[in-house]
């Protein structure tokens, strides 16, 4: 049985059942960082000795500020390869979805790099307060990284076959991914100045 | 799902009844493996209930299970207790009414063929298989299955033994199950509502699943922060939730110190307050069904409790702090969620009373269903009303953690949620079986666990109003202010073990009916809702309907004057 | 937003490239602010500021907030309401705790 809606819009409300799922669990997502971050603004008023503002001192800017622009960059690729898909240029649209997989991977390298200096240092997630939450929020937040990563793999190689079949439904699905991917960058612009600049 | 056609080819087993997409099977999947974990979390309680009825004398034929010479030692106490809390919310209740009536039911009272992501609807499900199964698999690691209450509070889980470990990871998997469903649902119902089916039309079933949905959506996710922080403490050694300078056994701990216990309980409670919420919301849907059917009257006042249950649904985001008045909080704060505490309490009123006026002049048919609906209604007033006591900060400062308050918020999900899900059992299995329960024995099911419950649960009150705090292994015969009203202990004891051979009943219903019931014909209660006046008892695999019902009207046209059969289905035109 | 011809599409490429230019121009105004020296509450609000204009930009514009169905809109606004909730409402106990 066809479910309704899968692919066209419902008239009286205007969307794609995927679209309000999409949202909805993005939705959740803002809940869930939320949660983080409301624990990062409840132990860092409660910090008396001062371990967030010494931590961050520590963080090496430079490094991040290069991942965010990589990151805001991947998104820009990201919405590209879907207004390539509405153009109805394929070969466009695997370049721009390639890249943002690229960038991602570039953003996890450099990630790698923090983390290991960090390590050599002697700084772990239990070294103080600043870094268990310094850890624990990029570290999620890679793990998002890393999910949005396996899902354009899929739809760049395996999954881009159903453009020939059902192009609506890919284009849906591209934007749904899309949102997702640019949710990410939004957590990350929110995490770079509170944990590295603050 | 693409690549599907409306022809039928037959499928096999495994894609039929077991990886199966087909919204109902998913439901029934849920529903029985949602009763199986009610009826372990509820052995669990029994076993308690030997405990604290003959403290320190050894078990009868399970003894040798709980510690040495067949007494139960403490620990063992603190872990049933703690896995009966957890198994009955997240493994039991909430499934059974989201998963299973939720699953079931919308998609069928809604007009469309199957939930909006079929195989979301199937991977929420094995998620919380596993999350049930990783639970269980607590039991069996070194130092037993987690043991810091049901809520978890550190810093004693921080430093608790592995069992707590387990339960956070199967913690992570309901909540990822709740999440993939509550998306599915509120999708479902906003896209799939048949031609016709406004807001307005919607059966009070409906409504609640919708809020419901909202709930688990955006409450879950801070716990499952408050998790990961947990785990992070536990796995990683960071010190979310434990203080500087923490002393354990005499010696300091070990720690980075610098997080705070306080914040646990915040991430917690803003789950936990919406999540009685997610418990009673969904119970209130079914007993409005069934009241408006066998009343045979329109639900009285139905514009208002679908308002009355949307405010319930945001205020519930904004009162959980009522839980934390003895964490020294200060007075202004304090009144704040007394305040928004007082305020919630007034639409669950609301949807009280409009369901008491509903019985107002109608002639009533005293089914089982019914009567378990009926039972629900005081059951829940008493849980309800003795809940303000314990929203005013000044008195909750007396009955804080005692068994009052484990006698309150029993009689909302006992006698009150799980009324109701036994009223939506007996309503609806001719819907998803085609045959009818046997009416004596619900009703000996329904009398005697309505007797045995408050035997249970009323005492309750006096102890805790005497101040017996709860958790104590020994029910409290250490305390010397408790032993006046020790003696209740036995006869609640009873009661409880009573109540589980009452079950019985119940049980050779659902299978003796299975085998060899009675049929249900398609509309078995004469109801107007879609699931019965359009879809064939059970519906159809995969589509539900024959042609998809247009909708003209709303859900509850009962004795309507002048109409040949007393009422008119929503897809009447 | 399958309504949308070839020619909106065009159009909304060069607002993606005007977006993608203010949030990297953004990124380095933040970095430099907070090497000013600023009180902590001051340099707070600051980088949250502008935190909250790149948010709003991405939100706005590549996820289409602002063309967004209003079904989406209530949600997220619900949403938003509970996310102030969680992250501010914990922070207020405390103080009127430490306050006693
Ligand atoms: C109908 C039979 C039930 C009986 C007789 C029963 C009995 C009990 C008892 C005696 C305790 C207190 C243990 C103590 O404080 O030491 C308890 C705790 C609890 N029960 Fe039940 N229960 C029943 C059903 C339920 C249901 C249906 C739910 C939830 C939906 C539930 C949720 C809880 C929770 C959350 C706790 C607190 C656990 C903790 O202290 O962490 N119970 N129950
Ligand atoms: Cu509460």
């Amino acid at each position: 049985m066809e479910i309704p809606y899968n692919v066209e819009e419902r008239q009286d409300t205007g969307m794609y059942n995927a679209k309000l799922g999409i949202w909805l669990f993005l939705a959740s997502e803002v809940m869930l960082f939320g949660g983080l971050f409301s624990a990062y603004v409840f132990l860092r008023m409660g910090d008396i000795t001062g371990t967030f503002a010494s931590g961050s001192q520590e963080l090496n800017v430079p490094l991040a500020t290069f991942n965010t622009l990589v990151l805001i960059t991947s998104s820009v690729t990201m919405i590209m390869s879907w207004v390539s898909l509405k153009l109805g240029d394929m070969k466009k649209f695997k370049m721009h979805l390639g890249s943002t997989l690229l960038l991602a991977g570039v953003f996890l390298v450099v990630k790698y790099f923090e983390y290991s200096a960090k390590f050599h240092h002697g700084i772990y997630p239990d070294t103080s307060t600043f870094f268990s939450i310094y850890f624990t929020l990029t570290g999620l937040h890679m793990i998002h990284i890393l999910g949005g990563m396996v899902v354009i793999f899929y739809f760049l190689v395996p999954g881009s076959k159903m453009m020939k079949t059902e192009p609506e439904r890919f284009t849906n699905r591209i934007e749904t991914v899309g949102l997702y991917w640019h949710f990410v960058d939004l957590v990350w612009i929110f995490l770079f100045p509170v944990l590295y600049l603050l | 799902m693409s690549g599907h056609t409306d022809t039928y080819h037959e499928e096999p087993f495994w894609r039929k009844y077991i990886f199966s997409i087909d919204h109902k099977v998913i439901g029934i999947q849920y529903g029985i493996t949602a009763l199986v974990f009610l009826l372990f979390g509820f052995t669990l309680m029994m076993l308690m209930r030997w405990q604290l009825a003959y403290p320190e004398q050894p078990m009868p034929w399970f003894g040798w299970l709980f510690g040495e010479e067949g007494v139960m030692l403490p620990e063992v106490y603190n872990s049933l207790g703690a896995m009966h809390g957890t198994i009955m919310i997240f493994l039991g209740v909430v499934p059974l009414a989201v998963g299973a009536f939720g699953n079931y039911f919308v998609p069928l009272q809604i007009g469309a063929p199957d939930m909006a992501f079929p195989k979301l609807n199937m991977s929420s499900y094995w998620c919380y298989l596993a999350g049930g199964i990783v639970m269980m698999v607590g039991f069996f690691v070194p130092g037993g299955a987690a043991n810091s209450g049901w809520t978890s509070y550190p810093p004693l889980s921080d430093i608790a033994t592995t069992g707590q470990t387990v339960w956070l990871f199967g913690m992570v998997l309901l909540i990822t199950s709740s999440l993939l469903g509550s998306v599915n649902t509120i999708t479902t119902i906003v896209q799939l509502r048949a031609k016709g089916l406004t807001w307005m039309r919607l059966p009070f079933f409906v409504w609640t699943q919708f809020i419901t949905g909202f709930l688990l959506l955006l409450a879950f996710p801070p716990l499952e922060a408050a998790g990961v922080l947990q785990l992070m403490d536990r796995l990683a050694g960071t010190s979310f939730f434990l203080p500087s300078g923490l002393v354990v056994s005499g010696e300091l701990l070990d720690v980075s110190g610098g997080g705070s216990p306080l914040l646990w309980q915040h991430l917690f409670w803003f789950l936990a307050h919406p999540e009685v919420y997610v418990l009673i919301l969904p119970a209130m849907g079914i007993v409005g069904e069934i009241l408006a059917n066998n009343t045979r009257k329109p639900l009285w006042g139905y514009k208002s409790i679908v308002y009355a249950s949307s405010f319930l649904g945001f205020m519930s985001f904004v009162v959980w702090a009522h839980h934390m008045f003895m964490t020294g909080m200060g007075s202004t704060i304090s009144a704040f969620f007394q305040t928004t505490t007082m305020i919630i309490s007034i639409p669950s009123v609301v949807i009280l009373t409009a369901m008491f006026i509903s019985l107002w002049g109608g002639s009533i048919r005293y089914n089982t269903a019914m009567l378990f609906a009926l039972g629900f209604l005081p059951m829940f007033g008493i849980g309800g009303l003795t809940g303000l006591p314990l929203g005013i900060a000044a008195s909750d400062i007396h009955l804080h953690d005692t068994y009052y308050v484990i006698g309150h918020f029993h009689y909302v999900v006992a006698p009150g949620t799980i009324f109701a899900l036994f009223a939506g059992i007996y309503y609806w299995f001719p819907k998803m079986t085609g045959k009818v329960l046997n009416e004596r024995l619900g009703k000996i099911h329904f009398w005697t666990s309505m007797i045995f419950i408050n035997g249970i649960f009323m005492p309750m009150f006096i102890q805790g109003l005497a101040g017996v705090s709860r958790r104590l292994w020994d029910g409290g015969i250490s305390y010397a202010h408790a032993t006046d009203t020790f003696y209740l202990n036995e006869m609640m004891s009873t009661s409880a073990w009573l109540l589980g051979l009452a079950q019985i009943p119940f049980i050779i219903n659902l299978i003796m009916s299975l085998k060899s019931g009675e049929k249900a014909n398609d509309n078995h209660w004469e109801a107007t809702t879609l699931e019965w006046t359009d879809a064939p008892s059970p519906p159809l695999p995969h589509r539900n309907f024959e042609i998809i019902p247009e909708v003209h009207r709303g859900p509850y046209e009962y004795s309507v004057p002048g109409s040949d059969k007393g009422f008119i289905p929503q897809s009447e035109a | 937003m399958s309504g949308h011809s070839v020619e909106d599409i065009k159009k909304s490429v060069k607002v993606y490239i005007g977006v993608f230019a203010s949030l990297a121009v953004l990124t380095v105004v933040t970095v430099a602010a907070s090497y000013l020296d600023l009180g902590s509450g001051e340099a707070f609000f600051l980088a949250m500021i502008i935190a909250s204009v790149k948010g709003t930009l991405v939100a706005g514009y590549f996820m289409h907030l602002f063309t967004e169905r209003t079904t989406i809109l209530a949600v997220l606004g619900l949403t938003f309401f509970f996310l102030l909730t969680i992250m501010f409402l914990p922070y207020i106990a405390f103080t009127d705790q430490a306050g006693v």
